[in-house]
């Protein structure tokens, strides 16, 4: 598993991922059986549009996730990070798309499997949870049946069979009084209920690895924070991997182990999760920090959102996309498409994974606005 | 559920009320009112005073609508005038209404039985010839009058190319034995074949002219459904899980968008009422929808009143026992 | 769950109403409805702000089944309003009558001048297929009209000032719709002491009434609570501008709808009611439905006689469903993709 394995056309030179960058020599080397369980290799996802350019959600992205790891894909609404769990997990919609890169989990690439056998590792190998738990959930299956159907698939045991496991599963994400609940459907649980339920049916079969896709955005904030504690808990206990997609940091800097930063369809930076926070490059990173509401701030200090909208994005190519609303930007932002670029001026922890940046004109550390 | 379904009825014995209201009052407003309506512009001025009388029209308007209650309630709407002149007019009904079940249900099975997969398959592969042809088809469905579309098949299948019959719903030289009044059901039961065949031949042309519009609405609406379903988080859901295509198809698409197909279904045995009138006119079917039409062409309003009165009991109830069904298929009704 | 229909679920045809609802709630969600999905899959919308109206014209204009529906329609109206000049004859003179045999030869066949032949009264069938498009125009066209007129006082007292004149107005309403339409048209036409082409129109018209109710009152609801009525409301508007100005515009996308379906079943059930003797007996002035229900003594041999009026209800009743189904499917913004 190198680069190499990469289409040689793309500009890959200086697009690393986790594990086997560039600059590791020792990653050459790395044998299948310990490099990492979900490796990305410039994704690209491009939508056909009626008498239009083909619109790119996602463009070139390329990242890794280790066994055990919890890694976030964050960023906007419409920066490609839903479009990328749902190329990863093969549900885009059949047409009006086409999906380049590879996407290799336990050294199988899934873009190059049949509908059938994609069928046969979604659900077992690797689950996903989504963003609204009623709408997520089928109005007229009972709760029952909609967990122990996966068992029933992957696992082969009849529904009689299935049952006591759903049952066992129901408890587990903390859902009280399960015996009730199999029987009871989506509309008499509550927003909660419903998460923890779309939860215990994406275990059923201990998958390798979850993809979480703003799991609690359409949750209370009390809720929130049960939701986020119970998947970091069954995370840990069971080993899963997990990609975290989010828009709010809060969320990567209660569970993430290592954070990529998406926008306009590319990834613009990558670090540990406490690099990231205490020295973001990026000035998109840098915004998004800036704008979360913090309590030791001075009174009457004003947020400083990050300007405009994703509406605002120029094309990638000859600029850089986030140009328009950088707070920093200097000539080459327009003329230079900036590459992602292992971050060797930026702080890392002993030991940890080198960062990666896209960006012409970075955050100097010390300069982080707060 | 057993609470829902006595509100239901609760609320059917309601609605068939204020219908006895308007049904009166439309009784009222006929040209010389109920008298020469019950009797006919014929009758004589001793028999006109004598009903009169009975049903005392110079009593308040009050205790006239609780005679005309008491008198519809036990079934007497007076003879008829003009279908079967001096025939009670509830008897006409019930003999008629047998036809008129066995071919509606035809129809309905005809219907239900294409509509359904053909939306099914045009939601599934929109923008296919198939679906776009399907969609011509049903369209069209709707903008022909279906008695001409009855007449186009009575004078295309049964009068140019003799492969079916042209009216009625037994051929003459047949001696079939008579048990329930549905005549395919009859030969069945009574293992007469040729002619439990020979009913269901009959049925054939009525049945698809009748069939049309059903079909069409029918066919709109589940392709409708399918692609709202199919666009649904939860199918989604089960996509991720790896679920096979058969589970995905059956449990989590069909089941949800039979729901609104369900319920058009029941609004269309309305269309099947009305549809029957043109139809059995044009075939002499013999049901009471021939009975409705030569009722309204002979002003025959004793008949008119069982008839329309009927229908809309039929109506009525019909949709309270696909509201019922309903709530048996979608749990969010039942277990509010 | 968030249903803001006070209503409660019931009656008979419960789903019927709710059918309705639904069309009417589709159409009243114009406020709620930005670019929201355009903008999040990324792409660059230059059209920001473009409201239903304009948008939904924009996708019409390159709509083929709308662009064929709507040639039909306005070929049509054209048609009515020309017809009695390009008509070769006059269509209620008996100029053939000299052929007319009741025993032999009841119709006259084609012949110069008179390229589609005659009718059972001898007079000439081409004039009276032109001319006739004029009197089904009206019968479609004023009966939409009639149950546009009934519905919108119904539906918008209901809507809009709801309690118990909304609880009145929807019971009745209720027990018209448990009756199915079309056998609510016939009885109406067959209290008619003389039937006449208004009776007809009456008759169909009527039936529209508790439609175009439901319609009216579903939307009203739906905006009673909508935060820009609650907005005007709080500016101080009064009650009657609140109505006409800010929730009658907003209702009118699937009243439209509705009506241009309308107009259609209006011209195909005009036929039923003349089919069975319900229609207008006087048939100096011809009119489609009415031709195509007198042709019927004569299907099996002179099936032409039938075959040329209900080509022509089909053809246009075919224009105003193509026309009426691709203005909903453009108006409901849920198909906005």
């Amino acid at each position: 598993m190198s680069t190499a394995a990469s289409p040689p056309d793309r500009r890959h030179p200086t697009a690393p991922a986790d594990g086997p960058a560039v600059h590791d020599p020792a990653a050459a080397g790395r044998s299948d059986a310990t490099g990492p369980l979900l490796s990305v290799r410039n994704l690209t996802v491009r939508f056909r549009r009626q008498g239009e350019e083909d619109f790119v959600a996602v463009d070139d992205v390329s990242f890794d996730v280790r066994a055990g790891q919890t890694v976030g894909l964050v960023g906007e609404s419409g920066c490609g990070k839903s479009v990328t769990s749902l190329a990863i997990m093969g549900l885009l919609p059949k047409r009006g798309n086409t999906v380049t890169g590879r996407v290799d989990f336990e050294g199988i690439d899934l873009l190059s499997l049949s509908p059938r056998q994609l069928r046969d590792r979604r659900g077992r190998d690797i689950a996903m949870i989504f963003q609204d738990p009623l709408s997520s959930l089928n109005p007229v299956v009972p709760i029952g049946v909609q967990v122990s159907e996966v068992i029933e698939r992957h696992v082969g045991l009849s529904r009689a069979k299935a049952r006591p496991q759903a049952r066992e599963l129901l408890s587990k994400v903390g859902i009280p009084d399960p015996d009730r609940r199999l029987s009871e459907y989506p509309h008499q649980l509550s927003g909660g209920m419903r998460q923890r339920a779309l939860i215990a049916m994406a275990l059923a079969c201990r998958p390798r690895l979850l993809i979480a896709d703003e799991p609690t955005t359409a949750l209370d904030v009390t809720i929130q924070a049960q939701i986020l504690a119970l998947l970091k808990e069954l995370v840990q206990d069971s080993g899963t991997a997990l990609v975290m997609i989010t828009h709010d940091l809060g969320v990567v800097a209660g569970l993430c182990d290592r954070v990529n930063v998406l926008y306009g369809g590319r990834i613009v930076e990558r670090a540990d999760r406490h690099e990231l926070f205490a020295t973001p490059r990026h000035p998109y990173t840098n915004g998004l920090l800036a704008s979360i509401p913090r309590l030791d701030a001075p009174r009457g200090q004003r947020l400083s959102p990050v300007p405009g909208s994703v509406a605002d994005n120029i094309p990638w190519d000859h600029a850089c996309a986030f140009a328009p609303r950088c707070d920093r930007p200097v000539a080459a932002c327009r003329e230079v498409t900036p590459e992602l670029v292992t971050d060797e001026a930026a702080p890392s922890a002993p030991g940890g994974l080198p960062r990666a940046l896209r960006c012409h004109h970075p955050v100097e550390p010390g300069q982080e606005s707060r | 559920m057993a609470r829902y379904i006595v509100r239901r009825l609760i609320q059917m014995v309601g609605v068939v009320l204020v219908l006895s209201v308007l049904l009166f009052a439309w009784l009222r407003s006929l040209p010389g009112g109920p008298v020469s309506a019950l009797l006919g512009e014929r009758a004589t001025p001793e028999t006109r005073a004598a009903l009169e009388a009975e049903l005392g029209l110079d009593q308040p308007l009050w205790m006239q609508y609780v005679k005309f209650l008491s008198r519809a309630a036990s079934g007497n709407f007076g003879p008829s005038t003009g279908v079967l002149p001096g025939t009670d007019a509830l008897k006409i009904f019930l003999d008629r209404l047998p036809a008129t079940i066995e071919l509606s249900l035809f129809a309905m099975i005809i219907a239900v039985a294409l509509a359904i997969p053909l939306g099914y398959l045009a939601a599934r592969r929109r923008g296919s010839a198939l679906d776009t042809s399907s969609i011509v088809v049903s369209l069209i469905g709707v903008a022909v009058p279906v008695f001409f579309l009855a007449f186009l098949l009575k004078y295309v299948f049964a009068i140019e190319l003799h492969w079916l019959p042209v009216s009625g719903r037994q051929s003459g030289g047949l001696d079939a034995t008579r048990v329930t009044g549905f005549f395919v059901l009859d030969g069945l039961i009574t293992r007469e074949w040729d002619a439990a065949l020979d009913a269901l031949a009959h049925l054939v042309l009525p049945a698809v002219a009748l069939a049309t519009i059903p079909f069409a609405v029918i066919f709109r609406i589940t392709r409708a459904s399918v692609l709202e379903v199919l666009d649904e988080d939860y199918v989604r859901t089960a996509e991720a899980k790896g679920l096979t295509n058969r589970v995905i198809r059956g449990r989590h698409v069909l089941r949800n968008a039979m729901l609104p197909v369900v319920t058009t279904i029941g609004l269309q045995i309305g269309a099947l009422l009305a549809g029957a009138v043109l139809t059995e006119r044009v075939f002499s079917f013999g049901g009471i929808g021939e009975a409705l039409a030569l009722s309204f062409e002979q002003r025959d309003y004793a008949v008119l009143q069982v008839l329309i009165l009927a229908a809309a009991a039929i109506y009525v109830l019909v949709n309270l026992i696909v509201d019922v069904l309903y709530a048996v298929i979608d749990p969010r009704v039942r277990t509010r | 769950m968030n249903d803001p229909r006070p209503h409660p679920r019931g009656g008979l045809g419960a789903r019927k109403k709710e059918r309705i609802d639904s069309l009417a709630r589709a159409g009243a969600r114009r406020d709620d409805a930005p670019d929201t999905e355009v903008a999040s899959a990324g792409t660059v919308d230059d059209r920001a702000g473009v409201s239903l109206v304009a948008s939904a014209w924009r996708r019409l204009r390159r709509n083929v089944v709308f662009l064929a529906g709507a040639t039909i329609v306005v070929l049509f109206v054209i048609l009515a309003l020309v017809a009695p000049l390009v008509a070769p004859h006059d269509p209620s003179a008996g100029l053939l009558l000299s052929q007319v045999r009741q025993q032999t030869n009841p119709i006259p066949g084609p012949q110069p001048g008179f390229p589609l032949g005659g009718d059972q009264a001898g007079r000439d069938l081409l004039s009276r297929l032109l001319v006739g498009s004029r009197q089904t125009l009206y019968v479609g066209v004023f009966a939409t009209l009639g149950g546009l007129i009934g519905g919108l006082t119904l539906g918008t007292l209901a809507g809009a000032f709801g309690g118990w004149i909304d609880s009145l107005v929807m019971r009745v309403v209720d027990v018209m719709l448990s009756i199915p339409s079309l056998l609510m048209a016939f009885s109406i036409a067959a209290i008619a002491a003389r039937p006449s082409q208004w009776t007809v129109i009456l008759a169909i018209a009527i039936v529209q009434v508790p439609i175009f109710a439901r319609l009216l009152r579903g939307s009203m609801l739906a905006q009673r609570h909508s935060d820009h009525v609650l907005a005007a409301r709080a500016l101080g508007v009064k009650p009657a501008p609140i109505v006409f100005r800010h929730m009658l515009p907003n209702a009118l996308g699937p009243v439209i709808v509705q009506a241009t379906l309308v107009v259609a079943t209006a011209i195909i059930d005009a036929a039923a009611l003349s089919f069975l003797g319900l229609g207008n007996p006087d048939d100096r002035v011809p009119e489609w439905g009415q031709m195509l229900g007198a042709a019927q003594t004569y299907l099996a041999g002179y099936p032409h006689l039938a075959f040329y009026p209900a080509a022509c209800i089909i053809v246009v009743a075919l224009g105003f469903t193509l026309m009426g189904e691709s203005l909903r499917e453009a108006l409901d913004p849920k198909s906005r993709r």
